[in-house]
C-alpha cells in the first residue's frame, strides 16, 4: 500500500484493497441476511401457531357504505333523475356444493349465454375462491322471481341489489341534467385535490355534465360506515356498528316538464336551441339543445362505437348549443345598439336616415348592403328596429365606434359567463380592439365596427347570453342571474336560494328604454313588423326581435367535411322576445341553425311556446286594447 | 477475469450481463405474480409497462462507456443539487411531502436521480487520488454526501435520504478509509442519535420508531400496520397459504399491499420457503454484482459498481426489516418487487451502469 501523495498509482494494490473490502462487505451482507432470515424463521416457523390464530381472529373490518344520490325533480315534482334498483346474480365459489353442476342447472334456468359462461369461467379461474363473482348484471324482475323461487337449490349463489341512476325522459333533459358515469382517473385526481377521498370511498359514479356535475356536492351525500365481524374467509358474520350514510339532497329544478317537452317538440329535426326563462326571477323554464342523445347510455357505460358515432356526428349532439353554441347575434341586438346610440346622443327619437339599400363607409368605396335591396327609404329608430333596417345601424355603429359599443354590450352579458348553473359554457366573443390585436395581431378597422352594428363580424353569442340580454332589456337595465335550480330538499326541509338583482345599466333618460322596447313591440304588433305574421293575433302583448345570421356554423375545434359544408350555408334563424309587454314575465330565445330567416322560422316557434306558457302554465286575461 | 469467449458472446456485444438479467427477470416474475394476487390484472399490466420502460433505460445506459460517466458526473451532480433546492422551494406537494418538480408534462423527482449520481460523484472525487482514501479527502467526500442528504431529509423523505447517504458512504468504505476513522464515525453517529431524536426528527418519524419498539401499545393506530404485517408474515408458515389465498392481504387488513408491504403479501402466500427462494435470488444478484466490481478496471468503476450493489442490498434489508418489525417504517420499496415507476427505473439504471462497466473494457487483464 502506497501512502505517499505523489506516488504512481499502484493498480494491483488498489485492486487487492478493494477485494478485501468487498469480502468484508459480502460477509456483512450474509450476516444481515442471516438476521433477516432468523427473524422470519422466528415469525413463520416458531410463532406460526400464534400468528395463524391471530390471522383467523382478525375479524373486524370497516366498510364504507356509499350514500344514495339525491333525486332531481322538475318544478311540478315530476321526477327527472331517479335511482332504480338493479339486481345482479353472484356466486362465491367455495360456498357452493358443486360449482360445475350448479352452473349447468343455472344455465338451463336463466338461459345463460355462451358469452356469460366464458366470462364467468375465466373470472372463476383467476380469482380467489372466497370472492364473489358476478354472473349476470341487471336481471329482469322475471329472472329475479325465477331465481328466488329456486334459491334453495343454489347454495352460495345470491342476488345482490344495487341502485342505478335512470333518466326517465331520455334525451329531453340531457343538456340540462347531464349525467353521471363511472369515476375515472381524472375524477379521482379532482376528488383527491378537494380532499374528499374518504367521502367517495365506495362511490362508483360521479356527475359528469350539467346539473349532475354542477350540484355534485349537494347530490352526493355523505357515506356511512359499517364495522363488521368477518370470518377468516372475509364473509360478514354480523354488524358490530353501523353509521348510516346521509343520502344526497334532492334537487328541484325551475324547468317545467311540459314546456321542456314542448320546446323539444318544436325544435323537431332542427339543429338549434330554445331557452325560456322567467323575466322576473331568471328561473329557466326550459332549455333545449337539439340534437340530443340518451344520457342513460353513459350511466351503464357507453360502447366505444356508439361514443365514437356521437363524437364524430356532423350534427354534434354532444354540444350543449344553449350554452356552448356560438352564433352571430345578427339583428337581435339592434335594440341594445339603439339604446346606446340614444344614450350617447348619436341619434335622437327624431333622427331619420335615408336608406337607398346600401351604405358606404365615409371617405371610402367600401359598400355595405341592406338586406332589403331596394332600401327602406327614410328610416327612424322605430322603423329601423321594427323592420330591421341594416343601413340605419351601419350608420349609428360607425358613429358610436367599437370603443363605446364593446363595454356597453358587456353590461348586457355578451362576452361574459351568464352565471347559469351549468358548467359547460362558453363566453363566446365580444370583440374589441385589444381582442383583435391579441387574436389576429391586426388593428381594428372601421369596417369591423360596421359588421358589429348588425351583429355580424367577429361578434358571437350563446343562446343563454341572448336570453339574458333580452331579460335585462325587458327589466330596463336590471341584471338577472339565469338559474336552473329552484330548491334543495333534505330531510323534509326545503331551501330555496334567492338571487339578488341589481340595476347595472343606467341611461340618461328612461325615455330611451321606452323607445327601444316600444320598437320591439312594433316588431310583433305592427303590420310592417318582421314578426307580425307570427304574433299579430296573439292574445297577449309581445316585444321581440328577429335575426337572420349569415352562417358561420358554431365554431368548435372539430374537423369538417368540406364537401358537405355547402349544404349548411343557409342562414341561422334567430328570435328573441318577452311577454307580456307591459309587465314582462317570460323571455325566450330561439336559434335554428341553417333554417333561413328568423322572422319566418324562429318567431313562430317562440309564439307557440309563449302560447303554451300562457295557456297552461300561467293563464292571463286576453289583452284588453289592441295595440297601435 | 474476462475470457475471450465471453468477449465474443452476443451479450457482451450488446453490453448486457446475462446473469444479472436472468436474476432481474426472476424478480420481475415474482413481482407480477404477487401484484396479480394483490390488485389483479390491471396493476400487472401497469407494472409491465413500467418494467418495459425501466429495462429500456437499463439497456440504453449499459451502452454508454464508463468514461462518459466520469466526464459528466460533476456537472450532473451540481445540477441535481440545484434541482433538489428548487423542489424545496417550489416543489409540488404530494402526500404532505415536497418531492416532485412539476415540469408541466411530467412530474419529476430529483432525489431519485440523486440516488444514482451520489456514488458516482464520491467515486469520481476519491478516485482522483490513489486508494486508500486519506483523511482530508474523506472529509471532503463527507461534505459531498451530507449536503444532498440533508436537503432530501428536509423534504421530508427519510427513506430516500438514508439510501442516498449510504450509497455515498459505501464508496468511502470501499475506497479503503482506515478502520480507525470508521470506528470514530460510528461512535459519532451513535452520539448523534439523541440530537437526531430531540431536534431533527419530525413527530411522525418519532412515532414510527416508538411504534417499532412497541407496536402493541396502539394496535388500531400507529402500530396497526406493523402488527398486521407481522400477522401476515407469521401466518404464512413454512409453505404459505397459497397464491391468491392470503387472507391478510386479500381481505385488506394489510396497508400499502402493492408497494412497501408487498413482502408481507409474498410471505403470507408463499411462506418461509418462498422467502428463502427470494432471498437466494437477491444474494445471487449481489454476488454477481460484487464480482463485477472486482473485475472492473479502475478505481472509479470499481467503487461505483460496489456502491450500486450495496445500495441495492440496503433497499432489501431496510424493506424486509421494516415489514417484519426489525426497523421503523421509512417508506423504502422492495427492489424490483414493489409496484412503482420511478424507483424501478432508478434501480435498473443502476444495473445498466454495472453492465456498462462489465462490458466496456479496453484491454484484458491477465493475472
Amino acid at each position: 500500500m502506497k501512502r505517499k501523495r505523489n506516488s504512481i498509482r499502484n493498480h494491483s494494490a488498489e485492486s487487492a484493497l478493494f477485494l478485501r473490502r468487498t469480502l468484508v462487505v459480502f460477509l456483512a451482507i450474509l450476516l444481515a441476511v442471516g438476521i433477516l432470515i432468523s427473524n422470519l424463521y422466528y415469525l413463520q416457523i416458531n410463532s406460526f401457531d400464534t400468528y395463524k390464530t391471530r390471522s383467523n381472529a382478525n375479524r373486524i373490518s370497516v366498510q364504507t357504505v356509499p350514500p344514495n344520490r339525491g333525486l332531481i325533480y322538475d318544478r311540478n315534482g315530476v321526477i327527472l333523475a331517479e335511482n332504480r334498483p338493479v339486481y345482479s346474480l353472484q356466486v362465491i365459489a367455495n360456498k357452493t356444493n358443486n360449482l360445475t353442476k350448479d352452473i349447468e342447472r343455472l344455465t338451463k334456468l336463466l338461459s345463460l349465454t355462451d358469452r356469460e359462461l366464458i366470462k364467468f369461467k375465466s373470472q372463476n379461474r383467476y380469482s380467489r375462491s372466497f370472492k364473489a363473482i358476478t354472473i349476470r348484471d341487471q336481471l329482469t324482475p322475471e329472472e329475479v322471481a325465477l331465481f328466488t323461487v329456486n334459491q334453495h337449490l343454489f347454495k352460495g349463489f345470491s342476488i345482490q341489489a344495487s341502485l342505478k341512476r335512470y333518466y326517465p325522459f331520455g334525451n329531453a333533459f340531457t343538456h340540462v341534467l347531464g349525467y353521471i358515469a363511472k369515476i375515472n382517473t381524472r375524477d379521482l385526481e379532482k376528488i383527491e385535490q378537494r380532499g374528499e377521498r374518504a367521502r367517495y370511498q365506495g362511490t362508483r359514479y360521479i356527475g359528469k355534465l350539467g346539473i349532475e356535475r354542477y350540484y355534485e356536492d349537494i347530490l352526493h351525500g355523505q357515506p356511512g360506515q359499517r364495522q363488521v365481524e368477518v370470518d377468516s374467509w372475509g364473509k360478514v358474520i354480523r354488524t358490530l356498528q353501523f353509521t348510516a350514510p346521509t343520502p344526497g339532497k334532492d334537487i328541484t329544478l325551475n324547468i317545467d316538464i311540459n314546456l321542456q317537452l314542448k320546446a323539444q317538440e318544436l325544435l323537431g329535426d332542427n339543429r338549434g336551441s330554445i331557452v325560456l326563462m322567467e323575466a322576473k326571477t331568471g328561473a329557466i323554464l326550459s332549455l333545449v339543445s337539439a340534437p340530443s342523445y340518451d344520457p342513460n347510455l353513459f350511466v351503464t357505460g357507453i360502447s366505444q362505437k356508439k361514443y365514437q358515432s356521437l363524437l364524430s356526428s356532423r350534427d354534434r349532439p354532444l354540444i350543449n348549443r344553449a350554452t356552448q353554441g356560438r352564433y352571430p347575434p345578427a339583428s337581435t341586438i339592434k335594440p341594445q345598439m339603439a339604446l346606446l346610440a340614444l344614450d350617447e346622443k348619436v341619434i335622437t327619437e327624431e333622427t331619420k336616415i335615408k336608406d337607398p339599400g346600401w351604405w358606404i363607409v365615409p371617405n371610402s368605396k367600401r359598400r355595405f348592403r341592406d338586406w332589403k335591396r331596394w332600401g327602406h327609404g327614410l328610416v327612424d329608430v322605430f322603423h329601423a328596429i321594427e323592420q330591421s333596417c341594416d343601413t340605419f345601424f351601419y350608420d349609428t355603429s360607425y358613429k358610436l365606434g367599437i370603443d363605446r359599443i364593446e363595454p356597453f354590450m358587456r353590461l348586457f352579458g355578451f362576452g361574459e359567463y351568464s352565471g347559469l348553473d351549468i358548467a359547460e359554457e362558453t363566453k363566446a366573443i365580444m370583440p374589441s380592439r385589444d381582442w383583435k390585436r391579441g387574436r389576429f395581431n391586426q388593428p381594428w378597422y372601421d369596417g369591423d365596427t360596421i359588421s358589429i352594428g348588425i351583429g355580424q363580424g367577429y361578434w358571437t353569442v350563446t343562446p343563454i347570453q341572448l336570453t339574458k340580454a333580452t331579460a335585462i332589456l325587458a327589466r330596463r337595465g336590471e341584471n338577472i342571474k339565469p338559474h336552473v335550480l329552484r330548491s334543495i330538499t333534505a330531510a323534509g326541509e326545503t331551501s330555496t336560494p334567492v338571487y339578488e338583482t341589481a340595476p347595472i345599466i343606467k341611461l340618461h333618460s328612461s325615455r330611451y328604454w321606452d323607445i327601444a322596447l316600444k320598437a320591439m313591440q312594433g316588431v310583433t304588433s305592427k303590420r310592417s313588423g318582421t314578426a307580425y305574421r307570427a304574433f299579430g293575433d296573439a292574445p297577449y302583448t309581445v316585444a321581440g326581435k328577429s335575426g337572420t345570421a349569415q352562417v358561420i356554423n358554431i365554431k368548435e375545434d372539430e374537423v369538417y367535411d368540406a364537401d358537405k359544408i355547402n349544404e349548411r350555408h343557409r342562414d341561422n334563424a334567430m328570435f328573441v322576445a318577452f311577454a307580456p309587454f307591459e309587465s314582462p314575465e317570460v323571455v325566450v330565445s330561439v336559434v335554428l341553425e341553417n333554417a333561413g330567416g328568423g322572422s319566418s322560422n324562429a318567431a313562430p316557434i317562440a309564439r307557440e311556446l309563449f302560447d303554451e306558457y300562457f295557456k297552461n302554465i300561467h293563464p292571463i286575461a286576453p289583452k284588453s286594447a289592441p295595440d297601435s | 477475469m474476462v475470457s475471450t469467449q465471453a468477449q465474443k458472446s452476443i451479450f457482451y456485444r450488446l453490453h448486457i450481463d446475462p446473469y444479472l438479467l436472468l436474476g432481474l427477470f426472476a424478480l420481475m416474475s415474482i413481482s407480477l405474480t404477487v401484484l396479480y394476487s394483490v390488485a389483479g390484472y390491471e396493476m400487472v399490466y401497469r407494472q409491465l409497462v413500467r418494467l418495459a420502460i425501466a429495462l429500456t433505460v437499463m439497456i440504453v445506459i449499459a451502452q454508454i462507456p464508463p468514461e462518459w460517466y466520469r466526464r459528466w458526473t460533476p456537472g450532473i451532480f451540481i445540477i441535481c443539487v440545484m434541482l433538489l433546492i428548487a423542489v424545496l422551494v417550489i416543489g409540488h406537494t404530494g402526500k404532505g411531502a415536497q418531492r416532485w418538480l412539476d415540469l408541466g408534462f411530467t412530474k419529476f423527482q430529483p432525489s431519485e436521480i440523486m440516488k444514482l449520481i451520489m456514488p458516482l460523484m464520491v467515486a469520481y472525487y476519491v478516485s482522483q487520488h490513489t486508494l486508500p482514501t486519506r483523511f482530508t479527502q474523506a472529509l471532503v467526500a463527507l461534505i459531498i454526501v451530507i449536503i444532498p442528504t440533508l436537503i432530501i431529509a428536509r423534504q421530508p423523505d427519510l427513506g430516500t435520504s438514508i439510501l442516498v447517504a449510504s450509497s455515498g458512504l459505501f464508496v468511502l468504505f470501499l475506497s479503503g478509509i482506515s478502520w480507525l476513522y470508521i470506528a470514530i464515525a460510528l461512535a459519532g453517529v451513535i452520539g448523534f442519535i439523541p440530537i437526531l431524536w430531540y431536534f431533527l426528527m419530525l413527530d411522525y418519524q418519532r412515532g414510527r420508531v416508538l411504534t417499532l419498539l412497541n407496536p402493541e401499545a396502539d394496535p388500531l393506530g400507529a402500530g396497526y400496520h406493523i402488527i398486521q404485517s407481522k400477522i401476515a408474515i407469521g401466518s404464512g408458515g413454512q409453505w404459505g397459504k397459497g397464491w391468491l389465498e392470503g387472507t391478510q392481504s386479500q381481505l385488506e387488513f394489510l396497508p400499502e399491499r402493492h408497494t412497501d408491504f408487498i413482502f408481507s403479501v409474498f410471505s403470507e402466500e408463499f411462506g418461509f420457503m418462498g422467502v428463502l427462494l427470494l432471498l437466494s435470488i437477491y444474494i445471487l444478484i449481489i454476488g454477481r454484482g460484487l464480482w463485477i466490481a472486482n473485475q472492473a478496471q479502475d478505481a472509479f468503476t470499481k467503487l461505483i459498481a460496489g456502491s450500486i450493489i450495496l445500495t441495492f442490498f440496503v433497499y432489501i434489508f431496510v424493506n424486509i426489516g421494516m415489514v417484519s418489525g426489525l426497523l421503523p417504517v421509512v417508506g423504502v420499496p422492495l427492489p424490483v418487487i414493489s409496484f412503482g415507476g420511478t424507483s424501478i427505473v432508478t434501480l435498473l439504471a443502476g444495473f445498466g451502469i454495472l453492465m456498462s462497466i462489465h462490458t466496456h473494457k479496453r484491454f484484458n487483464i491477465k493475472r
